[in-house]
This record gives structure tokens, sequence and C-alpha cells, in this order.
């Protein structure tokens, strides 16, 4: 009887490192002749990318000790077997990365708003947050203080749009697009599924139409058809053609995703809201927009990662983002065939932030599905 | 419940008073803006109307593969050259995203963990990194490729320099049209016995091999034709003669930029949507199957992928029309296409920036509704059929 209470251990091969690795990686001959291929295809490509980025890579000096200014002070060029990337380029230019031409004494400006911006998200993408009401008045006055801090006025000297480049561009026409997006999106879906066929027949052609032609055509309605339509006298600002033009652009797209949002409110709560005598506005504002977003947030934090990788589009009608300083660089005899190293660095801060954004949206995805699953219950 | 509105709360007359709003405001801002507009038209002298298009263009396009083009072409010439050249790179870029897609997308699903995860990183990486960044990226790779003079030759045939790709330009000659004749006709036949052949086991259970006797068909009964035709087919081989090469086919770095760049990008997308349809199918469906006796690669084929598709075919369908809006990405790199060479160059030098863009928003809108129609079309053909 001892000997049948016993409780036998699992065999050693299918447990621990050694059994992982069996069924992960060596399961079968074919199975493990990949896992050989690719771990050998990752030895000669790890090293080599390592070194380029590096530990042959120039920081801020180049091999002799000099600091590099140009391009010809970059260990490969004055020694092509020793030397790797030059990320010297990004030291020097730095501060066109981030601020563009914005003036120097200036600048703590664009760092006031950077560290305002990071304390406005806080309250949106945290809900535990402490205080989390009062950090949200902040978040909803924020824009008019950014308004000030970056453009002027209230006191503060004007630094005019052309000036503005880097990061700051990037951040500006993602944040502005995405804010202003979202209330008119709401009322592009509201308008689509209205029972007024006029309206909705006008809110469909609107977002079907955006929907179909490429954002790049909308920059190039923004930046040579606006001053047309306009009246004269009223010169509108580059930045803000091309804010237009995204603007409408990301609410189409996020009109789509809360309409999907509102489809899957039951009827039932459309039913209960019109029982207890709710006026359209009511219900909506009340009853089922705050539903309808919930589960459309996953959805509309993808459709503004789209939109932020989209922003770099404005630099084919002349502004300057994180991308357009890059290409300027590289124009520069200084900074002359750099290419990989701005490439790289742009695309680093880019993948820093969607990628943030991405893994977020997941975060929120899995938190909604227990959420939901908890109310069924 | 009285209201001391009176006929305002009857919900009839509040939905034609809204509407009628919305419509005049619309119909004040459209008038305003029209006024404005043609007020500023007048003041910049530009003459509106399509006389436009007949005019000479007056300037070169580097890649026309399918025109013949000369600067003293029309606009109008200009813009079929861009709608072909978009059409072009939209739709090669379309087949090989979904090729690479679905490869990948199987591939990250692999048991081994190493290869998954690989393919885990390549997504991560192209779906987070701008396209337009990657488009220049892959423009400054190709055009850092060596000179033309010490291009880089593969298989004696092809030239791989920083003009491009240069390959042998096939001639046909007077009897190929026969082996072209030929090869429809062996698709309609083998499509025709795959329909036979598909009632047959419906009815029977017998089953014939469709597959190797339709590569026979296409294959091997053309080639058998071509040489008893005596081969009527002859390359022109490029030639370096001075600074670059002449003759021969040449497919621009523009395009090999924008290819590359598209369908990495899409095929990143579109294995996610792969990976998200084929875990979509019950476990208990490939059980069922591996219980039946199939094996590994049939129930791939016949059980798992037809129900995924059901899941990928709407969202593969976005990506194609995303593929296609993002090909207008092009301008970037100097690609010709719809918004380079009609929508930037053509509207620059007349000036009629409103006809232009038009004409390109109108000619993305059908494109679009074009895929949307095809797609949906197919989309309906693999759902499921109740009986």
């Amino acid at each position: 009887m001892n000997e049948m209470n016993e409780v036998r251990k699992p065999p050693v091969a299918t447990t621990g490192i050694i059994g992982w690795l069996r069924i992960n990686l060596f399961f079968n001959w074919t199975n493990s002749l990949i896992t050989l291929f690719v771990i050998y295809c990752l030895y000669q490509f790890i090293p080599w990318i390592l070194d380029w980025t590096i530990f042959s890579a120039d920081f801020k000096y180049n091999y002799l000790g000099e600091q590099i200014t140009n391009q010809e002070m970059c260990s490969r060029n004055l020694d092509p077997e020793n030397g790797g990337a030059c990320w010297a380029v990004i030291y020097v230019r730095f501060y066109q990365f981030i601020y563009g031409f914005y003036p120097k004494a200036e600048v703590w400006r664009v760092n006031v708003a950077y560290v305002m911006l990071a304390l406005a998200l806080l309250p949106l993408l945290y809900a535990k947050l402490p205080y989390r009401k009062y950090f949200l008045y902040f978040t909803y006055i924020f824009p008019v203080i950014a308004y000030f801090l970056l453009n002027g006025g209230l006191g503060f000297t004007e630094v005019s749009t052309n000036k503005w480049g880097g990061l700051l561009v990037t951040l500006v026409l993602g944040c502005t697009g995405i804010a202003l997006a979202f209330p008119i999106g709401i009322m592009l879906a509201l308008g689509r599924r209205s029972k007024l066929p006029v309206i909705s027949m006008m809110c469909t052609l609107f977002i079907e139409f955006i929907r179909g032609v490429p954002l790049i055509t909308l920059l190039f309605f923004g930046m040579v058809m606006l001053p047309l339509f306009l009246p004269e006298g009223i010169d509108m600002d580059g930045l803000i053609r091309v804010l237009v033009a995204v603007t409408l652009f990301q609410s189409a797209y996020m009109a789509e995703v809360i309409r999907g949002g509102l489809q899957a409110i039951p009827p039932g709560q459309y039913e209960a809201a019109k029982s207890l005598g709710m006026s359209y506005w009511r219900m909506n504002l009340l009853i089922i927009l705050p539903q309808a977003i919930r589960i459309s947030i996953p959805p509309i934090v993808n459709t503004s990662i789209g939109l932020f990788k989209d922003t770099t589009l404005v630099i084919i009608v002349g502004i300057l983002d994180l991308l357009g300083i890059g290409r300027g660089t590289l124009a520069d005899t200084n900074w002359l065939g750099l290419s990989y190293e701005i490439y790289f660095f742009v695309s680093l801060v880019f993948f820093i932030f969607t990628f943030g954004m991405s893994r977020y949206s997941l975060y929120l995805e899995k938190k909604l599905k227990t959420g939901i699953n908890m109310g069924a219950d | 419940m009285r209201s001391n509105l009176g006929f305002f709360s009857d919900e009839k007359f509040r939905s034609i008073f809204f509407q009628t709003l919305v419509v005049g405001l619309f119909a004040l801002g459209l008038f305003f803006v029209i006024s404005t507009t043609s007020y500023n038209l007048e003041k910049r002298n530009i003459a509106t109307g399509w006389s436009f298009l007949q005019n000479p263009a007056g300037f070169d396009i580097s890649f026309s593969p399918f025109l013949e083009f000369k600067s003293t072409d029309t606009h109008l010439k200009v813009y079929f050259v861009g709608v072909l050249n978009t059409l072009l790179v939209s739709i090669t870029g379309c087949i090989a995203a979904t090729i690479l897609g679905f490869i990948l997308g199987i591939v990250r699903l692999s048991s081994n963990w190493l290869l998954s995860r690989l393919v885990y990183i390549y997504v991560e990486f192209s779906r987070n990194v701008p396209l337009l960044l990657q488009i220049i990226l892959w423009y400054s790779i190709l055009i850092q490729l060596p000179r033309v003079k010490q291009s880089l030759q593969v298989l004696d045939v092809f030239y791989i320099s920083n003009r491009g790709l240069y390959s042998p330009r096939p001639i046909f000659e007077s009897g190929f049209s026969y082996v072209l004749i030929a090869i429809v006709l062996a698709l309609i036949s083998s499509f025709l016995i795959n329909r036979w052949a598909k009632k047959r086991q419906d009815k029977t259970g017998q089953q014939f091999p469709v597959f190797s006797s339709s590569i026979g068909l296409i294959f091997i009964v053309p080639l058998i034709l071509f040489f008893i035709l005596g081969s009527p087919l002859s390359f022109e081989h490029p030639e370096l003669k001075g600074f670059n090469f002449k003759g021969g086919l040449v497919i621009r770095p523009e395009f090999i930029a924008m290819f590359l760049a598209l369908s990495i990008y899409t095929a990143a997308f579109i294995s996610e949507i792969v990976r998200a349809g084929i875990m979509s199918v019950s476990k208990g469906q490939r059980e069922a199957s591996a219980a039946i006796g199939l094996k590994q690669t049939w129930i791939m084929r016949l059980i798992i992928i037809p129900q995924a598709l059901r899941v990928i075919v709407p969202p593969l369908t976005s990506q194609y029309l995303n593929l296609t809006k993002n090909s207008s990405l092009g301008i970037a790199v100097g690609y010709a296409d719809l918004v380079h060479g009609f929508g930037g160059i053509s509207l620059n030098q007349t000036g009629q920036a409103i006809e232009c863009m038009a004409i390109v928003m109108a000619t993305y809108l059908s494109i679009s509704l074009t895929i949307s129609f095809f797609m949906n079309i197919y989309n309906r053909s693999i759902q499921f059929k109740e009986k």
C-alpha cells in the first residue's frame, strides 16, 4: 500500500530546462536541424551587428580620441578597417532631432511642455492613479497651456511654427491629431448610425471618402487647395494646414472604430434608456457612449499607432518632423553618407513610442476581457 | 406629457427641421467655398477646365514599363503612366505580401520556439517603424550599390548596380503566340478538370491527381510546343556602353525599394492576420482530422486553411486597400506613380490644383472600391454555405 501512495515524478526528459529544450527546440530531427541552422545564422549575424552598433562604434570621439565634428572624422572614414557606426552625428545634432530650430533661449518651454504632456497622459493611461480627478482637470486644460507655451503669447515671446521641428513636431502632430479626432470621430460615428437619412448619408460619404484616398492626397489638399478655399487675408500656418488634413484623416478612422463599439451595445440598453424618458443626447452621453468607448479603446490605440507612424508623411509637404530632420542632416555635406546611423536612430525613436503603445493596448485588452467576464458572472 | 415647445416636440417635425438645417448650412458653406475659390482663382489667373490635359507635359518619366513616354506627350498620358505604375507596384506588392505573410504567419505558429521568436521580432520591427522610413531606407541601400561599371553580375545575365537591376529582355518571335494560346487553353482545361474531379469525388469518393495533371498541362505541353516551333523566343542582353547599359530590361531602384518596403511592411500585418485566423480554428478540428488519419500537410490544406480563410479574408482586404493607398508614398523616392507624376509634377507645371487633386482622389477611390468589390465576392464564396 505504501508503494501505491508514493507519488512518482514525471520523467526528467519532459520537465525542467532539458524538457523545455526537447519540446521546443529539438522535438524531431527536422526541428533540430532548423534550430541548428537558426543558431548558426544568429551566430554569424549578432556579433557583427553588436560590433557595428556598439563595440567599434564612435559615440563622441573617434579612435584617435578627437571629438567628431563631421563625417570625415568618423573612424570608419579615417580607416575603413577600424570602425563601425558613427553615432557622433546623433550626438552633434541631438538638439535638432528633439526641438528642431527652436531658439535655444526659449527651449525650456518645450521641456516644460514635454514634462506636462507626460503628466497629462498619466491619468488617461493609468486608471488607478491616486487623485486621478485632479490630474484629469489638468489634462483638459493642458492643450491650452501647451499652445501658449510653445507658440508664445501671454507674456512669452512668439516662436513661429517654421522653427519647430524634430520630435516636437512629431509629438504635436500625433497628440493633437488624436485628441481632435476623438470627439469628431464620435460625432461622425453617431451621425452614421443616425435615423435621420440626410445626416447618416453625409457622414457615411465623408467617412468612406476619407478612407478611400491616401493620406498624402489629403496633405496635398491641405497644402495646395485649402488656401484657395479661404477668403483673402486669412493666411493659414503650414503646420495648421497639415494638422487639418491629419485630423480629418484620423477622425474618419476613429469614427469607424467607435461605430464598431456602438454596434456591440445590445439594443436593450437603448430601449432601457428611452423607457426612462432620456433624450437622444442624454442617452448617448450617459448610457451608450461610456460603454461603447470602453470596448473600443484597444482599436482606438491601434489606429492612434497608425496615425503616429503616418505623421512622417508631412516631410513630403516640407514640414520637418523627426524623419525630416534626419533627411536634412543627411543633405548636409558635413554628415553625408551616414544614412544608416540616422535612419537607425529615427526608427528606434518611433519604435519606442509605437511599441510602447501597442504593448499598452494589449494590456488594456487583457484587462477589459477580465473586466467583462467578471461583469457577466 | 405636455411640452411648452408645441409642435417642436413632434419627432417627425424635429427630424425634418434638423435635416433641412444641416442641408442648408452645408449648401451655404459650399456656396461660400465656391465663391471664394473662384475669386481666388481669378485673381491668380488660373483658368479652370480640363483642357490642360491635352497640353504637352514637357518632362520625362524615368520609369514607364508599359507605355512609351516622351516629354512631348500630354498630361493625360502622364496620368495613364501614373495609374499603370501605381497598379504595377500595388499588384506585385499585394502578391508578394500575401505569400510572405502566409509563410510567416504559419512559421510564427511553428512548434520551434527559436523560429517563432525570430518571426515575432521581425513582425514587431516592421510593424512599428513608419513605412515611409522603410521606403527611404531601402532606397538608400539600393543607391549605395556599386556603380554601373562595377555592377554585380548574377548568373552572367543579370546586372545589379545603383541604377537598378538589368536583365535580358525577352523578344517574342512570330510563332510564340501559339505557345501563349496553349498556356491559356491548359489553364482553362485544368480548371475544368478540377471541377470535374471534385464532382466525381463528391459522388463516388474516387480521387484524381488534379495537381500533377494540371502541372503537366500548364508547363509541359506548352514547352513541347515551344521546341516543336523552333524556340520562337530570344533575349536581348543588356550591354555596357559608355556610362550606362544599353538594351535589356531595366527595373529601377525606385520600384525595387517601393516593392520591397511595401511587401515587407504589409507582410508583417498579414502574418498576424493569418496567425489569428489559424488560431481561431478550434483545436478539435485538428485532433479530429488527425484521428481519421490525415497527414499533417493535408490537415493544413484541407481542414485548417479553408476554415481560417473565413476569418482571414475580411482583414486581408483592408490590408490590400492599405497597400494600394500606401503606394502613393513613392513620391518620397521619386517613383513616378499617380501622386508623383500627375498629382505632383503635372500639378506644379500647370497650376491646376483642383482638377489634378480631384482626378487623383477619384482614381484612388475607384481603385479602392474595385478591390473591395472583388474581395467581397471572394469572401462570399468562402463563407459557410448552408444547404
